[in-house]
């Protein structure tokens, strides 16, 4: 919402943020079975489109060229469709995941 | 408190929500629960965000719940497509997320650029925008035409595409882009600047065909993986140009997601990131080592059904072809009816069999098979010399033994399902054409190995019919 206040403090707060997220995510999906890799990604896919973040701020600029907003608006369609097809695609797929009847 | 605040403890909240999320991801038990965390999180990204805007003077915001209506309106449906189509689907938004992160990207600079805002493009930020919008452009156009290959779009070529200087026309056109964006970074305000930038755009957008156009189908489950990764770390770029640590996480969750798919595909191909981008599959080995002379000796259904019936454990290979053809409902059908007799079945997945990473297990489960009988390659290996019948349904490169034995194969040294140590195959099969990657494979000419040609569908269930029939 704010710029030009990029310190180096948030520079190497923004890193160190991109370095500890990444160890997790490497860690969190290495535990994923690859029963599910096909839900994952499609998961995976829908988080992605946190972009819809950028996208609002960047749509709801006052004072700007009205192509801008336009860039922004599409932006926020785009990862719309991923967040609904996203997630509602994972939640079908991992209803079809069953065990075998009495465990064994 | 103030909104600030606020927003940044929403974003904190979701941030913790979208690591639980796939944190539960990790087992078939806790899976939906993923699901339903990461709906909670992106809730809260998306509320924070709007209070956000919403305080500091935002505006347009009817525009801006239409783009989110059209967006449902047009994601509902695509969470509808048939199971077999989730490789193009995937391939589509992974578009629609580079897509997203260009635009950002792309009105953030020239909304900077148009302000004269000197303090805003720091050389960091730009690197940041230039960075988004080469990832994010790249990955629509090459989500695009995987997406086109995979659903057969009958002007794409669905064969690797090459010609001479591919790579070096290809690295050339890249360096150019990284050239205009290291001009960009070092001048952002410069008059040629809006031009630059116009550059790495249209440069990045065409990097993208270029680099899925040699990709053949058997290579597309490691660069879906690689595109998902992009998609994810170009959302990371949107991250550093916003200074929003809630992109920058949940990029980076998606990039190392996509990271260590790729790795998996790698290795369970046997190939490296470079020879996978750059190394055209599928075009040089026209020529098996002799072995297209042979003739393939063929069984009927019939007989085939008799031999299955009368054995202990039956292991299911399956691949695209099963796709393909939707035979996975017909593949449950056979299961139970040999089940029922009392013949032990299980299923052995390869890593890459079909287009994307667990593509055949989620259709397998959507024919409700239960997911204890699915394997993975290591898993089964060690039980394949006691597996009375191998059952093939159209898979080719991931059972061609030519990868253990023959070093002249291109396929050679990548781990496979080891069907021509079971008692018996049998390899169900479109045509006699070889397979995907063009590679002749021994198995179809061994003594045991019985060739049933059709359509997988047809055959499995015509295979289930004389089971059902037998028992008079």
């Amino acid at each position: 919402m704010t710029h030009g206040t990029h310190g180096t403090t948030d520079l190497m707060g923004a890193l160190f943020v991109f370095m500890l997220a990444s160890f997790i995510g490497l860690m969190a999906i290495q535990r994923v079975s690859r029963l599910l890799h096909t839900p994952l990604m499609s998961l995976t896919n829908a988080i992605s489109a946190i972009a819809v973040v950028g996208a609002i701020i960047v749509a709801s600029g006052a004072h700007q060229p009205w192509w801008v907003t336009a860039l922004g608006l599409a932006a926020i369609f785009c990862s719309t469709t991923n967040i609904v097809s996203g997630f509602l695609i994972t939640d079908r797929m991992l209803k079809m995941f069953k065990k075998r009847e009495g465990g064994k | 408190m103030n909104l600030e605040s606020l927003v940044q403890l929403l974003y904190l909240a979701g941030t913790a929500l979208f690591i639980m999320s796939l944190r539960w991801m990790s087992d078939p038990e806790t899976a939906r629960k993923g699901v339903l965390s990461g709906v909670a999180a992106m809730a809260l990204a998306v509320a924070g965000t709007l209070a956000g805007v919403l305080a500091t003077g935002g505006t347009h915001y009817l525009w801006i719940l239409g783009a989110f209506v059209l967006g449902a309106a047009v994601g509902y449906p695509l969470a509808q497509v048939p199971l077999t189509a989730v490789p193009q689907r995937t391939a589509l938004s992974h578009a629609f997320g580079g897509m997203a992160a260009g635009l950002v990207g792309t009105g953030k600079f020239f909304l900077y650029y148009g302000q004269r805002d000197a303090a805003a493009l720091t050389p960091f930020i730009m690197v940041a925008l230039v960075a988004e919008v080469l990832l994010g452009f790249l990955t629509l156009t090459g989500s695009l035409l995987a997406a086109g290959k995979l659903q057969e779009v009958k002007w794409i070529p669905q064969r690797p595409v090459t010609y001479p200087f591919q790579n070096v026309i290809n690295l050339g056109l890249f360096s150019l882009a990284l050239a205009l964006g290291a001009a960009l970074v070092l001048h952002p305000l410069a008059p040629w600047a809006p031009a630059a930038f116009g550059g790495v755009l249209v440069l990045s957008l065409a990097f993208g065909v270029l680099l899925i156009l040699p990709i053949g189908g058997a290579d597309m489950p490691t660069v879906i993986s690689i595109l998902n990764s992009y998609a994810g770390l170009s959302a990371v770029a949107m991250g550093f140009v916003l200074d929003n640590k809630l992109l920058i996480t949940a990029g980076a969750l998606d990039g190392s997601s996509g990271l260590i798919l790729s790795i998996i595909m790698c290795k369970a191909m046997n190939r490296s990131f470079t020879n996978v981008l750059f190394g055209a599959f599928g075009q040089t080995q026209a020529q098996g080592a002799g072995a297209a002379a042979q003739a393939y000796k063929e069984d009927t259904v019939e007989s085939a059904a008799q031999i299955m019936a009368q054995a202990d454990l039956v292991v299911i290979v399956p691949g695209y072809g099963m796709a393909v053809a939707q035979a996975q409902h017909k593949v449950r059908e056979l299961y139970d009816l040999l089940k029922k007799r009392g013949v032990n079945v299980k299923f052995a997945i390869h890593p890459v069999a079909g287009r994307m990473p667990g593509h055949m297990n989620v259709l397998l489960a959507e024919a409700e098979i239960p997911y204890d009988d699915l394997l993975e390659m290591d898993d089964i290996n060690g039980d394949m010399p006691q597996a009375d019948v191998a059952l093939i349904i159209g898979a080719n490169d991931v059972v061609n033994p030519a990868a253990r034995t023959d070093k002249t194969s291109p396929i050679y040294g990548m781990p496979i399902i080891d069907a021509d140590r079971a008692r018996t195959v049998y390899a169900i099969k479109r045509s006699k054409n070889p397979g995907f990657a063009g590679i002749d494979n021994g198995l179809y000419f061994l003594d045991k190995t019985f060739m049933l040609f059709g359509d997988a569908k047809a055959v499995v269930g015509e295979l289930g019919r004389h089971l059902s029939g037998e028992g008079h």
